[in-house]
């Protein structure tokens, strides 16, 4: 018999007081900002924001000092947060096109017009460790060039001139852009309704895909035909007014992906696309958002579903960190009933196998001696 | 009445901007410019200020029907003038005030007596944007790669 057992509660106010001292360490070090962690830890807090699909930097800031960096459980907290507000509308689509750009580089037009734009990136950086960010030395000011005023064309704008490749991507007549947010997945999905999912997928397990594709799992023969970086308006209609108003700017992350394509009896030979597009500066996750947006699109390409990558419902279905870690991570939590119970039943297919091969290691198997505490 | 209709979408044009500055302004620029209105205009709270979220729009491809790509927070407040006027404040992040007192100044905007005073500001919030974009852009440009051919001494 099983008797429901409470208790704990004083052992849980201690580790949770014991969570907050370390938190906080060494109290004769200055305790880190949210400013700061904005400011020197960008890419951390863009990470949160894009994954807990929520722009704001000063929550995302505040999620991962509360987290002490654990970033998944940062995002687990601001996923969280997201639900106590309530939803005011929906934006006027942001305009990439029109994007601040603070980087843009293309792997396949050396001169495209604007020009490739580094920008502050790791590339080409030598991956040494660095001494002299041990100490807080001066930083030189960047460098400052004339800027050219013309608008940043587009890779695919470029292509689609001659017809070479397909176009962005449209959804039927009357479509409503899904919400996974408000309406439990059914699949098979939408594109708008997967790049969703992916914009707000765990970046590791995307990178971890798009890398399948490249080693052969899903051939995909990618380019990069663009990424660039930068902050886009967000437009909000007002009704009240009858126009859409600037709630101001974001920094986003876009990766156009250009893929090689035989041809199929519906479609000539052509250039198509995977697109990424992510909060914040994360032009990994675009790229690998990317490269597994193309690889899911197998079936309307009449291309053979062989791999993981172009399996949607095992992407999708496993992309989200937040119930990813909330699976694996609650079998820590009390199963005292549920193994009580395998217990049992073990102990009983034991006994009928003993039964069965014979008297030769009679008692071996038995229990006496040690019990199970039942709590 | 093309004329009328012109005059009404150039008036609803410099709202559009000045909502749009006053959505950029920062707490400082909006609290310095509020202290400086003497006497204070009777001001009503018709909602909030309040906080939640937009859903952030992307398009497929860039340039293709949209999708929901996450979503941000939002400030807004609707604010009436002892007078009549009805102001909106909407932006980004969780500054309530910052919602509220730009409400106040999209309100006074419609009154002309405060019309130099709202220019002010928001004039003063576009040439600080401006100053900003454009030192960032200089430093993006900065990085813009300048490809050269290396000429081979072969003869």
């Amino acid at each position: 018999m099983y008797v429901a057992v409470k208790g704990g509660e004083a052992a849980i106010a201690n580790a949770h007081q014991l969570l907050a001292d370390r938190r906080r360490g060494d109290r004769s070090l200055p305790a880190i900002s949210i400013e700061q962690i904005v400011a020197q830890l960008g890419l951390a807090v863009d990470r949160v924001m894009a994954e807990a699909s929520l722009y704001d930097r000063e929550l995302a800031a505040l999620a991962v000092r509360q987290a002490r960096g654990d970033m998944i459980e940062a995002i687990f907290i601001l996923r969280a947060y997201r639900t106590t507000l309530p939803r005011f509308g929906m934006s006027v689509p942001v305009d990439t096109a029109k994007m601040k750009i603070e980087r843009r580089v293309s792997a396949t037009y050396k001169d495209l017009p604007g020009g490739q734009l580094l920008g502050p990136t790791f590339d080409y950086t030598h991956r040494l460790l660095d001494p002299s960010l041990l100490t807080d030395g001066p930083v030189a000011e960047p460098t400052r060039r004339t800027a050219d005023e013309s608008a940043m064309m587009r890779v695919s704008d470029i292509l689609a001139g001659e017809g070479l490749i397909e176009g962005d991507g449209k959804m039927p007549e009357d479509h409503v852009p899904g919400d996974l947010t408000r309406e439990p997945l059914e699949f098979p999905l939408n594109r708008d309704l997967r790049l969703q999912a992916l914009a707000r997928g765990d970046e590791g397990f995307l990178l971890a895909l798009a890398y399948s594709t490249q080693r052969g799992y899903a051939r995909t023969h990618p380019f990069v035909g663009e990424v660039r970086i930068g902050e886009v308006e967000v437009d909000l209609d007002i009704p009240e007014l009858g126009f859409a108003v600037s709630l101001g700017p974001i920094q986003v992350t876009e990766c156009q992906m250009v893929n090689q394509f035989q041809g199929s009896a519906k479609n000539p030979p052509q250039f198509t696309r995977g697109y990424g597009l992510v909060f914040g500066q994360s032009e990994r996750k675009a790229m690998a958002m990317s490269l597994v947006d193309r690889a899911l699109r197998a079936q309307e390409f009449g291309e053979d579903v062989v791999a993981p990558a172009q399996d949607e419902e095992f992407v999708i279905s496993h992309s989200d960190n937040v119930q990813a870690t909330g699976f694996v991570e609650h079998l820590k939590l009390p199963h005292y009933v549920d193994f009580q119970a395998e217990l049992d039943l073990v102990r009983r297919m034991r006994a009928e196998y003993d039964a069965k091969s014979g008297a030769g290691e009679d008692g071996a198997g038995k229990d006496n001696g040690v019990r199970e505490a039942a709590e | 009445m093309d004329a009328i209709k012109q005059n009404i979408g150039a008036a609803a044009d410099g709202r559009k901007r000045a909502m749009g500055l006053l959505a950029r302004a920062s707490a400082v620029e909006l609290q310095t410019a509020w202290q400086a209105i003497e006497p204070k205009p009777e001001v009503h709270p018709v909602r909030g200020p309040e906080s939640g979220l937009v859903m952030v729009r992307g398009r497929i491809g860039g340039g293709g029907d949209p999708f929901n790509l996450g979503e941000a927070t939002v400030s807004r407040a609707t604010v009436r003038l002892g007078s009549g006027e009805i102001g909106h404040g909407q932006l980004l992040g969780n500054d309530r005030e910052k919602a509220r007192l730009a409400a106040i100044f999209d309100a006074l905007h419609q009154r002309s007596e405060y019309s130099q005073v709202v220019g002010q500001l928001i004039d003063a919030v576009e040439s600080r944007i401006d100053a900003e974009d454009r030192r960032q852009a200089e430093e993006t440009a900065a990085t813009r790669v300048d490809f050269f051919t290396m000429v081979r001494g072969d003869n």
